[in-house]
């Protein structure tokens, strides 16, 4: 535990050298780990939320997987490969997770601790600034994308929905996932007025977990929709997670994480530029 | 280089087009407790936010704990102590909670702030709530707690914006206690504050701010002296029946002030500006002669309801 402690402030310190080059003097102290901290102390209070996030997708691999896939049979997998429907859907289903975990975090809590709760102002009255508030608040968003894909990840192994031992990366996997969505999240987020802008999550994060070939396989769409599919960042996931829990990682999961740190690097950055304009103003 | 904590020379901050504060010069020395006297909208929280660390000027020079807040914010707010207008204590912990979180914000190690957090809950005697969510809690009790919160890293100066408003008198009265104690220590504080009596009571200089200028600036007596007679004689009239008075009595007293519910004589005899007014056949319902206290200084200076 301590030496995970040293190895944290080590990264932080290290993380610090590269930030100071980067941004502006006096936005970060070097301590974003105390958001990830009181995070974790707050939210004994909201397990509540945490394990229907990760119930959410079990129902749904219940429901579509026995259910549905009853009726659909096999699925053709990555590699052209017989898969089962449900063995076909978790990976979708895990990625989505990822995606669920690391949005509600970024959006709604972060909302409601910038606007109402006056959070960071309370924070900024310490040595953190704007820098460290973005990277906790990553942080956290990421873990519990990565809390629920784990669990998730738990029940497809009980239930033999894995395939390779690929399926380890997996996790880690799921953590580039998340922290992309968390960056893009608090990003967005920060240039919410009211509550009204929130229904723009909905209209993003809906139709992306129904159409990223989630629940059938890329090739069902013309090909001028195959491109737009591949647009949108859940695909990506999808598709990564697919070809890791079913043994067929090759080349193209390097290009999928390719996409994840580059959405997370500008995520980031917009998420700390907008948070010294509101905060420090 | 001086000997103060905050300097300010020329210190200006705008909102867009608005000009909040319009070039403001300060001097705070180390152990003073220095205040900020204003009307609503003066400036004083777009100070002491400035000084805080956490609004960037836009114009002029300031200097707190001898650095420069655009370069070494961090640095400086990690001895500062800042209790805000308005509470923002966080409200998803407890109250012990409040306070380790906040500690170790500071970089403070888990067994420091635990020691802290006891110590500072028995001083703001909230020791009982310890476990108590913070919203539970009065809006007296988030006061106070949002008081020992801004102690837990020793601050070496301690900005106050308002830090009684809401308090029941009681609290107050603990509070000033509290804040006579730390400055005993050798802490400097910073305070603004909408009580006459509470400057009067804690403020060893203060500065008395209006439409973004610094329009006085000295000790509570000096400014009593300054800007006041020794004496103030109060009259209370009838409802209606004040109206003609201001004008018979003017040449009896250096400065009539008339307000809604009475008349405000200076002078440096109230007695004998009371008989000379009896004797004109000034007939009011009550009198009160008293000496003169700051509050006379903030409304000749910040000019509500002047009667020249
Ligand atoms: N973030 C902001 N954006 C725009 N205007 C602001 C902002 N903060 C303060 N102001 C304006 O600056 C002026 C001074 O405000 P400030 O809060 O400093 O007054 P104050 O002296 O603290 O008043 P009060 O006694 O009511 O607390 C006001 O007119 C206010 O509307
Ligand atoms: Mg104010």
């Amino acid at each position: 535990m301590s030496a995970l402690r040293e190895l944290s402030r080590e990264f932080d310190a290290r993380r610090a050298g590269l930030l100071v080059r980067v941004l502006p003097p006096g936005l970060y102290a070097g301590r974003a780990r105390m958001l990830v901290m009181r995070s974790a102390l707050a939210s004994r209070s909201v397990w509540l939320a945490i394990v229907s996030g990760f119930f959410e997708p079990l129902f749904y691999l219940i429901a579509m997987g026995q259910g549905l896939g009853s009726l659909v049979g096999t699925v053709s997998g990555p590699s052209g490969q017989q898969l089962s429907y449900a063995a076909f859907i978790a990976p979708g289903l895990l990625a989505t997770s990822a995606m669920n975990g690391a949005i509600y975090d970024s959006t709604f809590s972060f909302f409601i601790k910038l606007k109402y709760a006056k959070l960071y102002d309370a924070m900024l009255a310490t040595p953190l600034g704007p820098v460290d508030i973005a990277l906790g608040e990553i942080g956290w968003a990421l873990l519990r994308g990565g809390m629920y894909s784990a669990g998730f990840l738990g029940v497809m192994l009980t239930i033999g929905l894995i395939s390779s031992p690929w399926a380890l990366l997996a996790l880690p996997a799921a953590l580039f996932v998340a922290s992309a969505f968390a960056s893009i999240g608090i990003a967005a987020t920060s240039f919410m007025r009211s509550w009204q802008d929130f229904d723009l999550v909905q209209l993003a994060v809906v139709p992306m977990f129904l159409f990223s070939a989630t629940f059938f396989p890329l090739s069902v769409y013309p090909s001028a929709v195959q491109w737009l599919v591949q647009a949108f960042p859940l695909y990506h996931a999808v598709s990564l997670i697919r070809s890791l829990t079913t043994g067929v990682a090759g080349w193209s999961a390097l290009g999928h994480v390719t996409y994840f740190v580059v959405m997370a690097t500008v995520g980031f950055m917009v998420a700390s530029r907008r948070l010294t304009t509101l905060l420090l103003r | 280089m001086s000997d103060s904590l905050v300097q300010a020379r020329g210190l200006r901050k705008r909102f867009g087009e608005f000009e909040a504060v319009r070039g403001i010069d300060i001097d705070v020395r180390a152990g003073e407790v220095f205040g900020f006297l204003g009307p609503n909208g003066a400036g004083k929280s777009s100070t002491m936010r400035m000084i805080a660390c956490v609004s960037p000027r836009s114009d002029g020079e300031l200097q707190v704990l001898g650095m420069d807040p655009d370069v070494d914010g961090p640095q400086i707010r990690a001895r500062l102590g800042v209790v805000p207008q308005q509470d923002n204590l966080d409200v998803e912990l407890s109250v012990r909670d409040n306070l380790h979180v906040y500690g170790r914000y500071f970089g403070m190690s888990r067994a420091a702030v635990r020691v802290k957090a006891t110590e500072l809950l028995d001083f703001v005697q909230l020791t009982d709530r310890a476990d108590d969510p913070v919203e539970q809690l009065s809006g007296g009790m988030k006061r106070r707690l949002t008081i020992a919160r801004s102690l837990v890293n020793d601050p070496e100066l301690m900005l106050l914006d308002e830090p009684t408003t809401g308090l029941d008198p009681q609290a107050r009265h603990l509070l000033w206690d509290r804040l006579f104690r730390l400055k005993q220590h050798g802490a400097t504080l910073i305070i603004t504050t909408h009580y006459m009596d509470e400057a009067e009571q804690l403020c060893d200089r203060l500065v008395v701010m209006d439409g973004g200028l610094i329009v006085a600036e000295g000790s509570p007596q000096e400014l009593i002296t300054r800007y006041s007679t020794r004496e103030v004689l109060e009259l209370r009239f009838p409802p209606g029946a004040e109206a003609s008075w201001p004008e018979t009595l003017r040449d009896l007293a250096d400065r009539v002030e008339q307000l809604p519910d009475r008349l405000l004589l200076y002078a440096a005899d109230g007695e004998a500006v009371l008989a000379a007014a009896h004797r004109r056949g000034v007939q009011p319902t009550s009198t009160l002669v008293r000496r003169s206290t700051l509050e006379d200084v903030f409304l000749r200076l910040t000019g509500r309801s002047l009667v020249h």
